[in-house]
């Protein structure tokens, strides 16, 4: 372990100090002697693979837990085992990866729940709330508007309001769970102005991320977990990708190449076609405005956008969780079929697969074992006359668990014990593990870890390779790109460009995805 | 036994023996109010239940009706649903079961009669518990407020059919049923001479056996438990969640009314106005002690009844109601504390980490 800088802990230059932390619940050790050393002003990447105890550390610091053993000390004082109340009150604030914001209550309640104004002893004063939010929205550049619903706000707008609500309560640590994980690449852009400018008012940042362009882009130094342990301390300026990487994974990763495709795609081999489709949100809104688009065998189709321009209400039509009002899909196998208005098990059997946005929603029971996670959707093959037939269960789980390397082994293990990556392979492995012509990939490696995603992509081109239509949505611009062989920008429910995959950057499907250029598909 | 099982165990078991001890010290301070020892209170309740033959059959006897009822409540919360009206189909059962006895020529042999009865009064509360089902899932009318309700409209009506048609002068209930009468277990040893245990409870154990394969091994419990967990898991694996919201509720009715023929069949051999008394109710009680798995609901059922037999006992030293208030407060001591200890329990577990 190298230790670069080595401030004292009790230097006045050292915002926070963990030593030698120690943290395990039951068996599993999340922390056994992780180090975290964060300047004051500075801001400090703490990067690892799920299950690597990142977020158990943060929350030990943000006063969740108590460690089992080892040192916190915040601005020399030694802090170990504090509450929350008493890290709010030492200037202490986290922002947690899902918002925890009260969806009906305005930006401003929501800022100030907890710590209202009031007017004499019972009466909210909500001017006076307002007027203090827009000041500090001001002051930080954090732009929201106070008066709005918090469920009317787009994501980046709910996440600019977690960090007021930290920054209200006079955070001047701030810890960010991986706050990118919803944004568009502009949000995310502004999201580094705000840390930029926090930062030069000598605010210390500490940020939790899987992705190695953040932590070039805005980190002074990094902290490399693996396994519950601190494996390295850099400086920013010192390292590049390929080091960080290698000392999360433990070996030499493959970084997601911008690889092209694997071939010319075959326009005859349709394999999934849209026409003409509208769907309404759960809310009635139009989400899908007439789209139409058609994936080919052995093609990836990427759907870039950002989120809530209508992707998950396409999917879900697609899976056949949702009505269309109009339009049609049609699943061509042997011969071409329309499922418009097929159930979802119907869908399944034509050869569809799906792994859906949303693993703790719909991907997954969480409180269902392993092995009983591998058959959903798939259970009725798993029936002896109505009978769950458990050999065959427990086959298909051995061989699932070993192919995708799921851990722990344990087919027996609830799925809500696993990390966020082990999780996602279940999803993967009950969908891409079965006879399918066409997959739905939603949001495939969203907080997911570097060893998963490289996984999973792996996956993803396999399937691509022999001969499997795969649609993939995914918020993540380079996921979009180094998989995909064509893609499609989806904003306001409609795809407003279509570009083939060499022709595709970062900079042109921007352009589309916050609605500055509009072309129609091709 | 592998470490996830004895979790799974631990977990089902501790918190409902926390509630049962915290229900005993609320106990105690009771007793000490009315001046009377604890100790002799309790060693009078046990004395009158399991401590002689026809205290014993009498638990047994209104067990057998709570397994039932229990039972019924539990499969729906399985499913994530809440059956309120077991009361009314319990009685419902009951009422189709003599009415089934009654039309039967007294010739049809048990055999015959008996599963015909039972069947009746499956079919009426399985009737009844579609009618929420089918709101629910048809309309999303939601099931606590319309099984609420529905216990009115039934009850009533019941009580209607039997004050203006069915009943023998002078008294609420029907006449004796011609055939279908289930033996006493009096039958089989004259040890429980005198009680109103009967060849019921078999069929109770029986209906908690089957609801133990069709929960855990059956595709159809397995779909079941995922629209309870997590219904939109459900829905993305091709569960018709509409259609399980309906199946479940005909079984929850059919399981409550199956628990009318205790008393009609084996007791009393007619049907009686109110001959329920709360028993649908207390299954609510005993499935949440039970915490909805079948073993767990033969236990709280038999425990619920040696409370309600054990208040008749204690008569003497403590006013009756004092049983009542026991079996509220294990109630909440167990809403209280299955949250409670079940973090306690898994605070010494691994979570999910990041």
């Amino acid at each position: 372990m190298t230790t670069p800088g080595s401030q004292l802990p009790g230097s006045p230059d050292v915002a926070v100090s963990m030593q030698n932390i120690v943290k395990s619940f039951g068996a599993v050790q999340a922390n056994r002697g992780a180090t975290l050393e964060v300047r004051r002003g500075e801001v400090h990447a703490i990067v690892g693979e799920n299950g690597a105890g990142k977020s158990t550390l943060m929350r030990i610091l943000g006063g969740l837990y108590p460690p089992n053993s080892g040192v916190v000390t915040v601005h020399g004082r030694t802090v170990t085992g504090w509450s929350t109340a008493e890290a709010i009150d030492a200037a202490v604030g986290m922002v947690h990866q899902h918002f925890m914001l009260v969806p009906t209550l305005t930006v401003a309640e929501n800022i100030v729940l907890g710590r209202e104004l009031t007017r004499g002893p019972f009466m909210l004063d909500r001017m006076r709330s307002e007027r203090a939010v827009a000041d500090l929205a001001m002051k930080t550049g954090l732009l929201v508007p106070a008066g709005r619903r918090v469920d009317e706000l787009s994501v980046g707008e709910a996440q600019r309001v977690e960090i007021l609500k930290a920054l209200y309560r006079g955070a001047r640590t701030l810890i960010l769970d991986e706050p990118t994980a919803v944004l568009s690449p502009r949000e995310v852009e502004e999201l580094w102005q705000v840390l930029r400018r926090l930062r030069s008012e000598g605010d210390t940042i500490i940020l939790i991320t899987h992705k190695l362009d953040e932590v070039m882009a805005i980190s002074d130094s990094i902290t490399v977990m693996r396994h519950g342990e601190t494996v390295e301390q850099l400086r920013t300026a010192d390292t590049n990708p390929a080091e960080i990487a290698r000392a999360m994974v433990g070996r030499d990763v493959a970084l997601p190449a911008h690889a092209g495709s694997t071939g010319a795609v075959d326009s005859r081999s349709v394999a999934l076609e849209l026409k003409d489709v509208r769907v309404r949100s759960t809310r009635g809104t139009v989400a899908v405005d007439g789209l139409s688009l058609a994936v080919a065998r052995g093609e990836i189709l990427g759907i870039a956008g950002v989120e809530g321009n209508g992707q998950t209400e396409l999917i879900e039509a697609i899976a056949g969780l949702r009505d269309i009002e109009s339009g049609s899909i049609t699943l061509s196998g042997a011969s071409p079929e329309d499922i418009s208005d097929s159930s979802v098990e119907a869908r399944a059997r034509a050869g569809l697969s799906h792994i859906p946005e949303d693993r703790h929603l719909r991907g997954l029971v969480l409180d269902y074992s392993i092995e009983d996670n591998l058959i959903l959707g798939m259970h009725r093959q798993f029936t002896k006359s109505g009978l769950l037939d458990r050999d065959r269960i427990a086959d298909n789980a051995r061989r699932q668990i070993a192919a995708f390397d799921i851990r722990p082994p344990d087919p027996h293990q609830q799925a809500r014990a696993l990390s966020g990556g082990n999780q996602q392979k279940i999803v993967v492995a009950r969908e891409m593990g079965r006879d399918f012509g066409v997959l739905l990939a939603a949001q495939p490696t969203r907080g997911v870890d570097v060893g998963a995603i490289e996984f999973i992509h792996a996956r993803l081109r396999e399937a691509r390779a022999s001969g499997k239509a795969v649609l993939l949505v995914s918020a993540d611009l380079t996921e979009i790109l180094a998989l995909s062989d064509r893609v499609a920008v989806m904003y306001g429910g409609k795809i407003v460009s279509m570009q083939a995959r060499a022709e595709a950057s970062e900079e042109s499907l921007g352009a589309f995805m916050t609605g500055a250029s509009r072309v129609t598909a091709a | 036994m592998n470490s996830k099982v004895r979790d799974t165990l631990v977990e089902g078991v501790v918190p409902s023996v926390v509630a049962l001890m915290i229900a005993l010290v609320v106990g105690d301070i009771l007793i000490l109010v009315f001046g009377e020892s604890p100790l002799a209170v309790y060693r009078l309740l046990l004395e009158g239940t399991w401590g002689n033959a026809y205290g014993l059959g009498q638990v047994l006897y209104k067990a057998t009706t709570l397994i039932f009822t229990g039972l019924a409540v539990a499969i729906g919360v399985r499913a994530g649903l809440f059956n309120i009206a077991a009361e009314s189909q319990l009685a419902a059962g009951g009422f189709a079961a003599a009415m089934t006895g009654l039309l039967l020529p007294a010739t049809v042999p048990a055999v015959v009669a008996i599963p015909l009865c039972m069947l009746a009064a499956m079919a009426a509360g399985g009737l009844l518990g579609g009618v929420p089902g089918v709101l629910k899932a048809r309309f999303g009318a939601h099931e606590v407020i319309v099984t609420i309700m529905l216990n009115f409209i039934v009850l009533a009506l019941l009580s209607y059919l039997i004050s203006a048609h069915f009943h023998v002068p002078e008294s609420l209930h029907t006449e004796e049923i011609r055939t279908g009468s289930i033996p006493r277990l009096t039958a089989a040893s004259s040890y429980f001479a005198g009680s109103a245990a009967n060849f019921t409870i078999i069929v109770a154990l029986i209906a908690a056996a089957a609801v133990w394969v069709l929960l855990f091994r059956t595709r159809a419990g397995y779909e079941l438990r995922a629209v309870g967990l997590q219904p939109e898991a459900a829905e993305y694996g091709g569960v018709k969640v509409p259609s399980v919201v309906i199946r479940t509720f005909l079984i929850s009715g059919a399981l409550a009314g199956l628990g009318g023929i205790n008393y009609v069949l084996g007791y009393k051999h007619y049907y009686e106005e109110g001959f329920a008394s709360g028993a649908g109710f207390l299954g609510i009680a005993v499935a949440l002690v039970g915490r909805s798995h079948p073993l767990g609901i033969v236990l709280s059922a038999l425990l619920f009844a040696t409370l309600s037999q054990g208040g008749l006992a204690v008569n003497a030293l403590v006013p009756k109601q004092m049983v009542e208030v026991l079996q509220a407060v294990v109630i909440i001591a167990v809403m209280t504390s299955i949250p409670e200890v079940r973090r306690a329990l898994r605070g010494a577990r691994p979570v999910p980490a990041t």
